[in-house]
């Protein structure tokens, strides 16, 4: 089980704390469509997904990108309990989605780079490794069900 | 995966814009590496790693300037870092994983620096550079 210190989740929280979930997580699966264009093979029925600038205008993928991170925000409300957390979310993405669990790990670290460009002042290494640490705990924990 | 025109265009851009601070950059793309990655100190034994360390400073500019050649070199990356690739497949045996942790601080890096500069596009070439470079210098390793 992963364990967060008390440092580790200041770090997370006082940056989550200033999200914007549809500007970050739409900017997010935008960049994770464009900088991997093969993820977007569960995206088929997105709409317009021709071209960078349609990726990050489109509105399905930036209300997507919303509900993926507002997931996410109870990791950051449940670090401590990462993988009964997401148990339920880990059926469903490997039953009804099947998604390859390594998508997980892009997207974890595009949110990293999304989160870097954002609150560039405040992502010192030691808030980002805290980071780093939260988005691969999720992504175990979304795998931890497979079968 | 090649580099295609506007990838190419995209680098050199950003490293026209970088100029002679690359080696600023790929420093604490090292510091980030290190803290975030801790498994990755393990080939950093012989080096202070404490923050601010000349040494790190040191090694960053030599990183820096093996990526400066690469993103002028991109028509024959193989052969220019060729002397790199024996290096590291022979000498330093870095195992070719720790390549992504360094490449994804380095993108954390220039994204914080040149928010204005990273557009999802210059993201997706960056990426794919540094996937090549990586490449090239694990091609010798067996």
């Amino acid at each position: 089980m992963v364990h967060f210190t008390a440092d580790e989740k200041a770090a997370i929280t006082s940056i989550w704390d200033k999200v914007d979930l549809e500007k970050v997580g739409g900017e997010t699966l935008g960049r994770l469509l464009i900088v991997y264009p093969w993820t977007q093979r569960f995206f088929d029925k997105f709409g317009n997904l021709s071209s960078a600038t349609a990726i990050m205008g489109n509105p399905r993928i930036r209300a997507h990108g919303k509900k993926v991170l507002t997931s996410l925000g109870l990791a950051v409300q449940n670090m401590d309990n990462l993988k009964e957390t997401f148990a339920h979310l880990s059926e469903l993405h490997c039953d009804k989605l099947h998604v390859d669990p390594e998508n997980f790990k892009l997207l974890g670290n595009v949110l990293v780079i999304v989160l870097s460009t954002h609150f560039a002042k405040e992502f010192s290494p030691e808030v980002q490794a805290a980071w780093q640490k939260l988005v691969i705990g999720v992504a175990n924990a979304l795998s931890h069900k497979y079968h | 995966m090649a580099l295609t025109q506007t990838d190419r265009a995209l680098v050199l851009a950003l490293w026209k814009k970088m100029s002679t601070n690359v080696g600023i950059y790929t420093t604490e793309a090292l510091e980030r590496t290190f803290v975030a990655f801790p498994s990755t100190k393990t080939y950093f034994a012989h080096l202070d790693l404490s923050p601010g360390s000349s040494q790190v400073k040191a090694h960053g500019q030599k990183v820096a300037d093996a990526l400066t050649l690469a993103a002028h070199h991109l028509d024959d990356l193989p052969d220019s870092l060729s002397a790199l690739s024996d290096l590291h497949a022979h000498k330093l045996r870095v195992d070719p994983a720790n390549f992504q942790f360094f490449s994804h601080c380095l993108l954390v890096t220039l994204a914080r620096h040149y928010p204005g500069d990273f557009s999802p596009k210059m993201h997706a070439s960056l990426d794919k550079f540094l996937g090549l470079v990586t490449s090239a210098l694990a091609s010798k390793y067996r």
